[in-house]
């Protein structure tokens, strides 16, 4: 992906909780899911961000539960993309299966609030406009490229399942 | 190089002789599970892939535990949704009201998770199941549509962290406080995608319930699976309940570890993790006052039998605060029927304690139990996150049953031994 965006920035371990309170999950309804994202961390969040912002968090990003609300609220919500130091597995697997393009990026502590940041996936490059830095993001194992390449993970089943 | 047990309930449900940590495995599935918040999507996803067939009907647990007995019309849809798929699919392990339970009890409890299994769910605490001897983890809803349509689950190889716990355990002392204990040692994040394998003579002398107890908060601590390895303790709780064939694995002696930590807790008091993460353990000396407005004993974690007889030693006789409300949830009908039988629900009712039916409800500050804005409670629950319970300005704080029970008494956080 190639993408520019403005950043929004977040700490250590944001857990699922945070990016999608509870008291929410009695829908799956994306659209509805997105107006409480990121509330109970910072109850304007929806309200500021702009169609493709981007997420920038420290270690541990989507800890918790296995919510799957979590990287789709996010997604709906118009966020173009998570960057962050590290991820929970759960988090990182659920990004991946509904679509939801994540990072990691060791340099998170040199992205501030607000920065413009361009990512250029395929050559595995964040740059910062406004700090006229770069980053590299670790790329993705072969398999977790695949899986992207068939479109997700149901794709693949789907594909999987043709062939039998 | 030998193996660990991760590794080679791995390897056989991958149809390999070895594997190795980091390799990316397709594995068959023994028991996919999903629940009334997290199965809705699944089945979804399911649906919208035009999959005709579930690939087994006896491999899949449905079980609406979460919002039930249902809070408002939107969980109730959510509810239907899992009966009306689980009737189409003639799914065997749908479970409802009056026969559910909280999942991570009730599926060990009914036999329908065994050791070496090789369980998903689209839970985190599915690492519950690892008490068994069984690798099991948490994965999301569309992970659990896959799974649902083609038996597999991609699984990369974790490293395995060895824990070994020795010394002996102190009065009120509990599986919670070890685990409690353990992530304050390692942090949230200490064993991130790894395999934590439990171990030492602490961990052979304790019983099946704190063992789930110990694999349940493994997830708390980023584990990828908490694992146990399967001795006679195992046998005798899953002989007369076990629906299929199960199998003990063991480590190797030379299996490799990515790291070893080395406990001797003999010295170690009850542990009390503060907000908002579970890795801000104390020893419940060194808690100072605090007052609490709500006790909850139960969850997934701390929701069987021998949780409710700790609190309940610890609640004969006395009477809890009256700015404190006692909550009771047993996992399961079963455990609610033993309790009762036991005597134990009516020393809970006449400390002036409220007993629910099995839900999830407070534990995620779902119903049953909310608290408004600057409540505290404490809550032998396993996450103590902003806004876990209720309003992002109340606070949780986690412990073992007879912590919770003598709090509940004292109308602060404290010990059976104040009593």
């Amino acid at each position: 992906m190639e993408h520019c965006g403005k950043t929004w920035k977040f700490g250590d371990d944001i857990n699922t909780d945070l990016i999608i309170p509870a008291r929410y999950l009695n829908t799956s309804d994306p659209e509805e899911l997105a107006l409480h994202c990121m509330e109970d961390e910072d109850a304007d969040f929806i309200k500021k961000i702009s169609p493709g912002d981007i997420i920038v968090a420290g270690k541990h990003f989507g800890c918790g539960s296995s919510r799957e609300h979590a990287p789709i609220c996010i997604k709906a919500a118009g966020i173009a993309c998570v960057i962050a130091k590290s991820y929970a597995r759960i988090f990182f697997r659920n990004s991946f299966n509904i679509g939801l393009p994540i990072f990691e990026v060791e340099e998170v502590d040199r992205i501030q609030q607000g920065d413009e940041l361009q990512i250029k996936s395929d050559e595995g490059l964040i740059i910062n406009i406004t700090r006229n830095e770069e980053y590299s993001t670790e790329p993705f194992p072969p398999f977790m490229q695949e899986l992207i390449q068939c479109g997700g993970l149901m794709e693949m089943v789907k594909r999987q399942l043709d062939k039998k | 190089m030998g193996m660990t047990i991760t590794e080679k309930i791995l390897a056989v449900h991958a149809g390999k002789e070895k594997v190795y940590p980091g390799e990316f495995l397709s594995c068959k599935v023994d028991i996919a599970l999903g629940n009334d918040i997290t199965a809705p999507i699944a089945i979804a996803e399911f649906r919208k892939a035009d999959v005709k067939k579930v690939f087994d009907p006896a491999k899949i647990a449905l079980v609406p535990d979460h919002f039930t007995p249902n809070k408002d019309i939107a969980s109730a849809e959510n509810s239907k949704i899992l009966r009306e798929f689980a009737r189409e699919h003639e799914i065997s392990h749908y479970y409802e009201i009056g026969k559910v339970g909280i999942e991570h009890v009730l599926l060990p409890e009914l036999g329908v998770v065994v050791p070496g299994d090789m369980v998903i769910g689209a839970d985190s605490h599915t690492c519950t199941y690892g008490a068994l001897g069984a690798f099991s983890t948490g994965v999301g809803s569309t992970d659990l549509a896959a799974c649902m349509a083609t038996g597999t689950v991609w699984i990369k190889v974790p490293e395995t962290i060895k824990i070994v716990f020795q010394g002996k355990l102190g009065p009120w002392v509990s599986g919670k406080d070890l685990i409690l204990f353990l992530i304050g040692q390692i942090g949230v994040d200490g064993a991130r995608y790894n395999a934590l394998e439990f171990t030492g003579p602490v961990i052979d002398a304790l019983g099946m319930s704190d063992r789930f107890t110990i694999a349940n908060m493994a997830i708390e601590a980023g584990a990828k699976n908490g694992i146990f390895i399967p001795d006679d303790i195992t046998r005798n709780y899953v002989n007369n309940r076990a629906e299929r064939l199960y199998d003990f694995y063991k480590s190797d002696p030379d299996a490799k570890y990515i790291e070893e930590f080395v406990y001797d807790v003999s010295d170690m008091e009850p542990q009390v993790a503060f907000p908002h993460l579970p890795e801000n353990a104390r020893p419940i000396s060194k808690v100072g006052t605090v007052a609490i407005d709500q006790s909850v004993i139960g969850s997934c974690t701390n929701g069987r039998l021998e949780d409710f007889r700790q609190a309940a030693k610890v609640l004969k006789g006395n009477n809890v605060d009256s700015r404190v409300r006692l909550l009771i949830f047993p996992g399961t009908q079963q455990v609610y029927l033993d309790a009762m039988n036991e005597g134990l629900l009516e020393i809970f009712i006449r400390a002036g304690g409220v007993i629910s039916p099995p839900t999830c409800g407070p534990c995620l500050g779902g119903h049953m139990g909310v608290l408004a804005k600057g409540e505290r409670a404490i809550a032998t629950t396993n996450r103590n996150f902003v806004g876990r319970m209720g309003h992002p300005e109340s606070e949780v704080y986690l412990s073992n049953p007879a912590i919770a029970a003598a709090s509940a008494v004292l109308g602060r956080i404290g010990s059976p031994d104040e009593l």
